[in-house]
């Protein structure tokens, strides 16, 4: 029974533990960033910001750094150069997001053709656009711990003005919290995140645990640092039992080189978005 | 540069240029960034799924660019917006991924499907990709009011019994087919670009909307056949120029605004839903005419 669910080695296998740890504490930590993302509406921004990643992680293989750099540094520049052409104002905010994207991968898709064309790097694109938990090296684990722990820090420290100067702005204001400063903090910890998570998992996976889990979170709770909590669990165990599903698939037809991680995690995390909300209207209504 | 096969560039470069630049004004307008973003990225999983089962790629675009606009629809009845646009492009990204991983296809035809290569395109993509524009430019001009008036004032729209939920479904089936006959072209990554750049520029210019709609277009055949050249001249990807120059237009378009004291915030100037942030609509302004 156990060895049905469990394909054997899945507990022995290197890249499987580098994959759960990485894969988790990047799930934890896009889960408690993703609960404020989607209470100030930038969810497009989240996901902005992990395309822009990409072209980090394409200039990187470029330069010969750690892809990690090329990732987190662009990804924390781009939040910053959103902030600064206007993203704190909701009016115009999508199109200064969109234009920074558009930007960002227009030079993605240089760096790209240069890693495909001058350095050989064969499958830059596929690795870097999709990623693959499997093949993270454990030797960036330390690095990613120490960049989620950051991410959270930042979420912790800012929590009550974050959540006042979202809720309320001018009451914030008033209050003498300084909302632009606390918008570029946050901006900056959502870009951390999802570099993260898209250096790790993929471009894919990245909005998907930013904004999949956060919406769980706040369907099954109003009181936010509970629906963080939600968010946080809903994560995890979307990215563990995709990373399960994916090893157990090595065998499973047509290609038998197994199903990519991201699909099943994906996949988990939509169906139990609708579950879930479809359970929380009903029991409203009742 | 202008035979052979550049021929083909240049035609299909210009038709998908006037589709993207008059869709995207109202998507400028309606403030659907991200909805413009998503679906194009989400088609993309379409095109895999066809080239997996052997199926033209068009047709698989649009099956998955519709299923992604209307997906986003249905999400965003039950919740919010932004959210349900995420979901829906994730679930197709995912399906993309899955999709890759079984076929056999090579690292450069998945790199042009996301990046573009209008250098490559053949006369047997001519026709579809010219009936597909002129769909989606008719179906513009026969939704043309009500779909400015439910842009620009959505309660005088309704009280003239236009319905903004069919109004936006029709919107994003046109957005799904522009879609998905720029995507081979432009790439899925940048169609956006080209969508959101000129009309934000053509914007700040002029507050008419049919002029603002008839210079995005024109601003965006200038991109094209910029990016067109330059990509020729240099060789690099044509994505690379479409993105640097629609970024470039929204700067200019911004600096003109500012120095012409166009500022979207000024009385009296017709605002859209997009001035206002996901989804809500904004204070109706005094003189717009539709």
């Amino acid at each position: 029974m156990l060895h049905a669910i469990f394909e054997p080695g899945f507990f022995s296998s290197g890249p499987v533990h580098v994959a759960l740890a990485a894969g988790g504490v990047v799930a934890l930590v896009s889960g408690i960033v993703g609960s404020f993302t989607v209470i100030r509406g930038q969810s497009y921004a989240g996901h902005a910001l992990a395309d822009i990643s990409v072209t980090g992680g394409s200039a990187s293989f470029l330069v010969g750094i750690s892809p990690l750099w090329g990732f987190v540094g662009v990804g924390v520049l781009a939040a910053g150069v959103m902030d600064t052409i206007g993203i704190q104002r909701p009016r115009g905010r999508d199109l200064a997001t969109g234009i920074v994207r558009g930007a960002g991968l227009g030079l993605a898709a240089l760096f790209l053709y240069w890693d495909t064309t001058h350095s050989n790097v064969t499958g830059a694109t596929i690795t870097i656009l999709f990623g693959s938990l499997f093949t993270i090296s454990s030797s960036i684990l330390p690095a990613i711990v120490a960049l989620s722990v950051a991410a959270v820090a930042i979420v912790a420290v800012l929590y009550r003005p974050l959540l006042l100067s979202t809720v309320a702005a001018d009451l914030a204001a008033a209050r003498g919290v300084s909302v632009r400063l606390v918008g570029l903090l946050s901006l900056t910890a959502i870009a951390l995140a999802v570099s993260l998570s898209a250096m790790t998992i993929g471009t894919i996976l990245s909005t998907a645990l930013l904004i999949g889990p956060a919406a769980i979170g706040l369907r099954l709770s109003s009181r936010p640092g509970l629906a963080m909590a939600w968010s946080a669990l809903a994560g995890l165990a979307a990215t563990w039992l995709g990373v399960l599903l994916a090893y157990d698939s090595f065998y499973w037809p047509p290609a038998r080189h197994g199903w990519p991680v991201s699909f099943f995690v994906v996949t988990l995390i939509f169906v139990a978005y609708v579950a879930v909300q479809g359970f929380t209207t009903r029991v409203r209504r009742a | 540069m202008f035979t052979g096969f550049m021929t083909n560039a240049w035609l299909v470069g210009t038709i998908v240029a006037i589709v993207a630049g008059v869709v995207g004004f109202f998507i400028v307008l309606r403030g659907q960034a991200f909805v413009a973003d998503a679906v194009p990225q989400g088609a993309f999983a379409g095109a895999a799924g066809a080239s997996l089962i052997g199926v033209n790629t068009l047709i698989g675009l649009a099956a998955a660019a519709l299923l992604g606009a209307l997906g986003i629809g249905w999400l965003g009845r039950r919740g919010r917006r932004d959210v349900a646009t995420a979901l829906a492009l994730v679930v197709l990204l995912g399906l993309g991924a899955l999709f890759l991983s079984f076929s056999t296809e090579y690292a450069p035809e998945i790199y042009a499907l996301l990046f573009g290569e209008v250098l490559g395109v053949s006369t047997s993509e001519v026709l579809p990709i010219v009936v597909l524009a002129v769909v989606s430019v008719a179906a513009i001009a026969a939704l043309y009011r009500p779909l400015l008036l439910s842009s620009v004032m959505p309660e005088l729209a309704e009280a003239r019994g236009v319905r903004p939920a069919r109004v936006e479904t029709m919107f994003l089936i046109v957005v799904a087919l522009a879609t998905s006959m720029t995507l081979p072209v432009v790439g899925a990554l940048l169609i956006f670009s080209l969508m959101i750049g000129p009309p934000a520029a053509a914007r700040s210019v002029t507050s008419k909307p049919l002029a603002a709609l008839v210079l995005s277009a024109v601003i965006a055949v200038v991109v094209v056949w910029a990016s067109i050249a330059a990509a020729y001249d240099t060789n690099w990807p044509v994505g690379f120029f479409v993105g640097t120059f629609g970024a470039a237009c929204y700067a200019a378009g911004r600096s003109w605004a500012a120095l012409h004291g166009r500022r979207s915030a000024h009385p009296g100037r017709w605002h859209g839903a997009g001035d206002h942030g996901a989804g809500e609509h904004g204070v109706p302004a005094a003189n717009v005419r539709v």
